[in-house]
């Protein structure tokens, strides 16, 4: 997955660059045919999705759009959305913030073992991170018995939704922060607390300035992430409406029956957030871009 | 141990690891392992029947298939797209260039009924195609269009770093020794990708073969013929038949397991190739 530790020093030549140069300029008729199929294809596949979503979300009219997103089942299921990103995201920030910590100031053995293990949740299938609490959780699993003599759910309720949101969206800070702060090395850090400055006093004067448009990067992500989760939280929901629906499960239940305005309706939110994510990333990349180039113009 | 003790001036190692590796250990570790313990308390006869059941076989060539194809599909057009949003200046290129990743941003049950949407019968590309013939929507090949839907940025985001690096020097090199922009391109900068491409290819592949939310809405879901895996461990849970959902789970997660190693391996070469971080 993109990391902003990769986009700092590009993109400010831009195309130019090669495009004055004459041994990497390519003929005209070459830039319009890979220009052509690059962005028809980009066209094809993801413009008009994006379009596809609000152009159905408004087919039966303004009225039908906003009734769809007042309906007391729609207003949980967003409410229930932002509680599982409102949980998960500061959860998964405090691990990231301390595995990458942990992993580049430190030396220790089995280091790129723990790395590895980080991204697991990564190549691992949604349906899968919502079956292993199944496992563990459900009726028939290891703490099932336990749980259902203590009257507590946590499948099929909220606590699943949580859990299973948490798995999937956990790599995306830590995996934003891990290669920044190896980059950054542990000069700085060290030389605050030779100067006398407490653990907390370094982390938060010089650290976290440094990695602050990544830290922001992270969060923007695993929360677009958190909040549009469908496999996993699926498995873990059992679709109780008005309960334990999120935005994506009800936006499925919706279009399954049929109510294909409505479902549009929900699903233009989601669309609109991944949207606004998107332009936050953008922000963001420009930021720490312009914040390195800064630091450069200052060594020189 | 002493010289390794002093070198550690920074505080905050013990805490800052030792709550790694139990927050690791209770959400991630702990929980898949859960999936080879139970598996472990099948007969081989079961598990066996379980993960080799025609429908279930079915399911594996499909997704396999489609992922494999659709990441095939993604490293060619990655490859174009990331080429001409480094290489070209055209209006509406920061645009491009942001749009690229809402197969990320986006959530992909709203991908899946969009592309429905799209290629139905009656749908703004479903409609041109229904008079060639070519049935998208509700077909293996719906699965296919979702797939490549997901995994495009995995490519042009691992390819399109590198590119915007490369020296400009070895194209020069090549020109100056006679080559064309053909020939410059093929053994010049090619090589230089490789790596890269082929990280942008499996990652996309990885992605692709345990997607669920963007595939049950277009795929018609009919047994042998349009199934996926994941909606053959779902099913199976929905029967109660945790077994035989563990069982083809675990299947998938060896297969990731195996995968996640070779992307690893691919992106060492890459950043050994080009001298970055990957």
């Amino acid at each position: 997955m993109a990391s902003l530790a990769g986009t700092f020093d590009t993109r400010l030549d831009g195309a130019r660059k090669f495009e004055a140069n004459p041994a990497t300029r390519d003929a005209l008729w070459v830039k319009f045919v890979v220009l052509g199929l690059g962005l028809t294809f980009f066209v094809v596949f993801l413009l008009l999705p994006l379009i596809a979503v609000f152009a159905e979300a408004f087919r039966k009219g303004v009225d039908t759009y906003f009734a769809a997103l007042v309906e007391p089942d729609a207003l949980s299921s967003i409410r229930l959305t932002l509680l599982a990103a409102a949980i998960s995201v500061p959860l998964n920030l405090i691990f990231g913030v301390a595995a990458a910590w942990a992993v580049a100031k430190f030396q220790f053995p089995g280091k790129n073992l723990l790395t590895t293990l980080i991204d697991l949740p990564f190549s691992v299938s949604p349906v899968i991170a919502g079956l292993i609490y199944v496992l563990i959780f459900g009726l028939q699993g290891w703490f099932g018995p336990w749980l259902r003599e203590h009257d507590i759910k946590i499948i099929f309720a909220v606590p699943g939704i949580v859990l299973a949101t948490v798995f999937v969206t956990f790599p995306f800070i830590a995996r934003e922060l891990i290669p920044l702060m190896q980059a950054q090395g542990r000069d700085e850090e060290e030389a605050a607390v030779s100067l006398g400055a407490s653990g907390f006093q370094t982390f938060w004067r010089v650290t976290l300035p440094n990695i602050k448009w990544a830290l922001i990067y992270g969060v923007i992500l695993c929360n677009a992430r958190a909040m549009g989760e469908f496999g996993a939280v699926s498995v873990v929901s059992g679709h109780i409406r008005g309960e334990t629906n999120t935005m994506p499960l009800h936006v499925e239940i919706l279009y399954n029956e049929y109510q294909f305005a409505a479902a549009f309706a929900v699903a233009s939110l989601l669309a609109l957030l991944a949207l606004v994510t998107l332009a936050l990333k953008t922000y963001v990349e420009w930021q720490a871009s312009r914040s390195v180039s800064e630091e450069h113009s200052h060594e020189h | 141990m002493a010289i390794a003790a002093r070198k550690r001036i920074l505080p905050g190692f013990g805490l800052s690891l030792g709550f790694t590796l139990v927050y690791l250990s209770l959400i991630v570790l702990i929980p898949l392992s859960a999936v080879f313990f139970k598996t472990a308390t099948m007969s081989w006869s079961g598990f066996w029947s379980a993960v080799a059941a025609p429908r279930v076989v079915a399911s594996y060539k499909l997704t396999f298939g489609a992922a494999l194809l659709a990441a095939a599909i993604n490293a060619v057009f990655g490859l174009v797209l990331a080429w001409g949003l480094t290489r070209y200046s055209f209006p509406g290129r920061k645009v491009v260039d942001a749009l690229i990743d809402l197969p990320f941003a986006l959530p992909t049950a709203v991908a899946g009924i969009a592309l429905t949407a799209i290629y139905a019968n009656n749908g703004w590309i479903g409609r041109l195609l229904e008079p060639l013939g070519i049935k998208v929507a509700f077909t293996p090949l719906g699965v296919l269009v979702a797939l490549t839907f997901i995994g495009l940025p995995f490519v042009v985001r691992t390819v399109q770093p590198v590119l915007e690096d490369l020296e400009t020097e070895f194209e020069e090199a090549a020109a100056s020794l006679g080559a064309n922009r053909w020939q410059a391109f093929q053994r010049v900068v090619l090589p230089a990708l490789s790596p890269a491409l082929l990280t942008g290819f499996a990652l996309a592949f990885a992605r692709a073969v345990g997607e669920y939310g963007s595939v049950i809405f277009i795929a018609g879901n009919i047994p042998m013929v349009s199934e996926i895996t994941p909606l053959i461990i779902i099913t199976k849970l929905e029967q109660f038949d945790y077994r035989g959902a563990t069982a083809v789970a675990s299947v998938m997660l060896v297969f990731s397991f195996v995968l996640l190693l070779i992307v690893n391996g691919l992106q060492a070469w890459t950043s050994r190739r080009t001298g970055r971080a990957a």
